[in-house]
């Protein structure tokens, strides 16, 4: 009997980058899962916690955790997202104890797309098929948060025709941040470059990471450097045959 | 962001330059606290860290306790304990004991505390000679500027820079590093052995022994200790230990978080003024007790840890962004995390606004921090804190209104399907999915920074939501 | 007054009471591994080495003797008052100055020594780290002021550790105004990160164990 799970694919994911979505769910449906997409969702609240708006990120909180509130088992192709909801949002509910219960009873089901593989599923060859050199980027919330390290990097030597390489600086974060992205443009700038010289280094022609955030800060400065190097989300990795 | 803020961080980033020696400098740091706390080198590493944070957590919440145990421990070794409120009161106190003794030279080793207090300054306004004797501390005060990082405060020089400080302020030209480091031993040397006063920091308090500990590599401290008559220890009163024994926890965390040595050339216990039949020494001991703000900080529950700090300088090797932006870009004396979340507590929120924004929350810095401080939580409360402030003195409006919007939209699916859409088709032109410029009218706020540094991803041709049910 | 101001702003904001007793603090972590007695000096001397101080482990006085008189070499010397340094004969070499007990008197004489010999109450064996205490038997400017540092010390003070340090000497400040921890020759790498040695302190180590 197949069993269920909810997608939460993220707004950057939604509205920037819906192949990712998609490839998470057809992994998820490969390996027997029955895979089904809460459409009343929208955003995980980050962008106003990390800004300090606390009253409009418990509005949000309070939608999402009314979206999921029938969910098994949530999976999120983020690191960031999944830190948010799983370890922030009973930061956010100290005066009000149901939403502080919904949002304990909640964070055991949310998961991170690859440690949901590995932890959950107990899967880490999924039947991937990719020619490419391929360096991996650490998350930051992912690494730090949850943990995520060497999870995915299992899942990455399982596919086939595929060869990683480290990066010196795998463990550096990316530079995205959030609005620190904008609001401290020049720095994000150089730390995306910082980033993207050590993938000249390794000479991949593919970076990959959790988070398409962290993708998204990486591939601008990829493409503003005019370099053919692409990034690629691990579900969309792991999707490829 | 002020104005002076953005000019000192364009001023450090866009050289190249100065990049290269900060990041050479800090990388070397790194792998040096990497290589020292290795699993083979210290496998009880992170049990360290859960004792010092424990220990540090139940000395500052009792404070005043070990304060008084301090107090008497001191005043039975045969020195005295002065509190003082803030550097004015400190000045009071060394000026005032000067007078009394005649004093007119005071050699310094290095003391963070001091810097914040402008304890230099302050001494010289009244005629009295306050000379740092830490190489590092020594070329910046002959420079007149302030310590670039919490450990090496000359992180940013190089032996020409400091050639360019010596013709300058003494008259003698030398680009030799170790020639260099001669000429300011031997001006060092006899300014130990003519002073009146040494006048050192303290890295720890020690509660059951009244007894100061100084760690350094030099001998500076040492000769500030021993050589002049009169000792005077500042040091902020959150730097107390409750015991002797826990410098077994501390002091394996402190040399390898800093510099990756498992101890520093030197370690000094002392605790107080020379005695019985010892030879040398002080004749007199006193330790300054500081708050300065720090009274403030405590009264800070959910903030409090920010004082576990033993200043060892970790945080700011790992931070990505002090790599980039460098000592100097920070309003007040302490840069890095640990610079950033002191910085608005002791000076309010409003000193400089962006300050706890100027962070990724990557969380390396909480990663390496020695007693685990959550350096991030403490940043996410100072940001709301931030915008309480800004609400209450009726700033940023246009922002808070924009999140009030985003909120709602973000309850409503349709009609945040809807903006998607609509952002889809007013995007600018893109090639392979990446928007390089926008045009003038959309080449403002958030657009025109993200688009200054890196391409955008232009929305795609249908979201996911709309792929999912064409499925 | 400032004492009692910032007393009671300390209590105020950790919500204490004035002799209110403190709940139990964690207990000190002291942890002192088992190390057999040649394991101990084996590893002192490596250490030591490796921070480019420099190591001699006699078996007798009369070599530890021979060992100093090399490196003084007739320069003028200070020796602390160690009652192992007149034992060894050190206190005897020709341009050796000992038993002085006048600050000042000693003060000038290490300003302008060559050499400082003292010996050490002990030595950790982990980190290469020779212990100092202050007494009538150690002065504190010996092992400071002359560019040159010879310490000789007997085995059997040698600890595994700044463990053992701390569990045979909970109290320190109990024996003396000033307790030092010396690991190695002075240096700095406060200019470009380049390793200088001797910058103040000593910039040459000699520490002889005799077992």
């Amino acid at each position: 009997m197949a069993r269920r799970v909810s997608l939460f694919v993220t707004c950057v994911v939604d509205q920037l980058f819906p192949r990712v979505g998609m490839a998470m769910a057809e992994v998820l449906e490969r390996i027997g899962y029955q895979v089904d997409f809460p459409e009343a969702q929208t955003c995980c609240a980050q962008p106003a916690f990390n800004s300090g708006f606390r009253k409009d990120a418990r509005d949000v909180a309070r939608y999402f955790l009314s979206v999921f509130s029938g969910a098994e088992l949530v999976v999120v192709p983020s690191g960031s997202c999944a830190t948010m909801i799983a370890h922030h949002f009973a930061e956010l509910f100290p005066n009000e104890p149901k939403n502080l219960e919904a949002a304990l009873a909640l964070a055991p089901k949310v998961h991170e797309f690859s440690n949901f593989l590995l932890d959950v599923a107990q899967v880490d060859d999924v039947g991937a098929r990719l020619e490419e050199v391929v360096t991996y980027h650490d998350s930051c919330h992912a690494l730090r948060e949850l943990k995520i390290k060497e999870g995915p990097r299992r899942l990455l030597r399982k596919v086939r025709g595929l060869e990683l390489r480290e990066m010196d600086v795998a463990e550096e974060c990316c530079g995205f941040g959030g609005t620190f992205s904008v609001k401290f443009d020049e720095v994000s700038g150089a730390m995306a470059r910082t980033k993207i010289e050590s993938v000249m280094r390794t000479g991949a022609s593919t970076v990959v990471s959790i988070d398409s955030s962290c993708l998204m800060q990486l591939q601008g400065a990829l493409s503003r450097a005019d370099l053919p190097i692409r990034t690629m989300h691990l579900a969309e990795v792991l999707a490829s045959r | 962001m002020s104005a002076t803020f953005d000019r000192k961080i364009h001023e450090t980033v866009s050289n190249p330059e100065l990049q290269l020696k900060i990041y050479t400098a800090t990388g070397r740091l790194i792998e040096g606290r990497k290589s020292s706390i290795s699993s083979d080198r210290l496998p009880e590493y992170e049990e360290l860290r859960n004792q010092a944070n424990s220990v540090k957590k139940h000395t500052i919440d009792n404070l005043d306790y070990y304060l008084e145990q301090f107090e008497r421990n001191v005043a039975a070794h045969g020195g005295k304990v002065i509190y003082c409120k803030d550097g004015e009161e400190v000045a009071d106190f060394v000026l005032g004991l000067a007078k009394e003794r005649e004093a007119r030279l005071i050699v310094k080793s290095k003391s963070m505390t001091t810097e914040e207090l402008d304890f230099n300054e302050r001494l010289e306004h009244h005629g009295l000679e306050s000379v740092e004797t830490d190489l590092g501390e020594y070329i910046i005060q002959l420079a007149h500027i302030r310590p670039f990082h919490i450990i090496a405060p000359a992180l940013q020089m190089t032996r020409y820079d400091v050639a360019d400080i010596f013709t300058k302020h003494l008259g003698v030209t030398e680009t030799v590093i170790t020639k260099q480091t001669q000429i300011a031993r031997t001006i060092l040397r006899d300014k130990f052995l003519a002073a009146d006063i040494g006048v050192s920091g303290a890295n720890f308090l020690v509660a059951d022994s009244g007894a100061i500990v100084l760690v350094e590599n030099e001998g500076n401290a040492r000769l500030t200790t021993s050589a002049p008559k009169i000792h005077i220890a500042v040091a902020g009163i959150e730097k107390m230990i409750p015991r002797a024994q826990d410098l077994a926890t501390f002091l394996k965390l402190l040399g390898r978080s800093a510099t990756g040595q498992p101890l520093t050339v030197y370690t000094s216990f002392l605790s107080g003024p020379r005695r019985g039949e010892e030879i040398d020494g002080p004749d007199e001991f006193y330790v300054v007790l500081v708050d300065n703000g720090r009274t403030k900080l405590l009264a800070d529950r959910e903030k409090r840890e920010s004082l576990h700090c033993i200043r060892c300088g970790a945080c700011l090797n790992i931070c990505p962004v002090y790599r980039k932006i460098g000592g100097h870009s920070f309003p007040w004396v302490y840069s890095g995390p640990i610079g950033a979340i002191i910085t608005p507590q002791f000076m309010g929120p409003m000193h400089e606004p962006s300050l706890p924004f100027a962070s990724s929350l990557c969380g390396a810095c909480a990663e390496v921090c020695p007693v685990k401080i959550d350096i991030p939580k403490v940043l996410l409360e100072l940001r709301a804190d931030v915008k309480k402030a800004e609400k209450r003195d009726g700033q940023g409006k246009l922002e808070r209104l924009a999140f009030r919007m985003w909120a709602w939209l973000m309850r409503h699916p349709r009609i945040y399907e809807m903006a998607g859409m609509m952002a889809g088709s007013l995007a600018p032109e893109a090639t392979n999915g990446y928007i390089r410029a926008a045009p003038p009218l959309m080449n403002h706020g958030p657009i025109r920074g993200w688009l200054s540094q890196r391409d955008l991803p232009a929305p795609a041709q249908k979201s996911f939501r709309q792929m999912w049910r064409g499925r | 007054m400032s004492r009692d101001n910032i007393l009671h702003k300390v209590r105020t904001a950790l919500g204490r009471s004035v002799d209110q007793a403190p709940p139990p603090a964690p207990p000190a972590r002291i942890s002192v591994p088992s190390i057999g007695k040649e394991a101990k000096i084996e590893s002192f001397l490596i250490r030591l080495q490796a921070l480019a101080g420099k190591t001699h482990h006699v078996h007798s006085v009369g070599d530890a003797l021979e060992y100093v008189r090399r490196v003084v070499d007739g320069r003028p010397a200070v020796a602390s008052n160690a009652p192992l340094l007149a034992e060894c004969g050190v206190t005897s070499l020709p341009s050796v100055r000992s038993g002085l007990t006048d600050r000042d008197e000693l003060r000038a004489l290490c300003s302008t020594a060559a050499v400082g010999i003292t010996s050490a109450d002990y030595c950790l064996a982990d980190t290469g780290t020779l212990v100092m205490i202050a007494s009538k038997d150690e002065a504190r400017l010996i092992s400071l002021l002359p560019p040159v540092h010879i310490a000789v010390v007997n085995a059997d003070r040698m600890l595994s550790g700044l463990d053992e340090l701390l569990e045979t000497l909970p109290l320190p400040a109990e024996q003396s105004s000033s307790m030092v921890l010396i690991t190695g020759p002075s240096r700095t790498a406060d200019i470009e990160q380049t390793l200088v040695r001797g910058v103040h302190g000593p910039g040459e180590i000699h520490v002889v164990i005799i077992s």
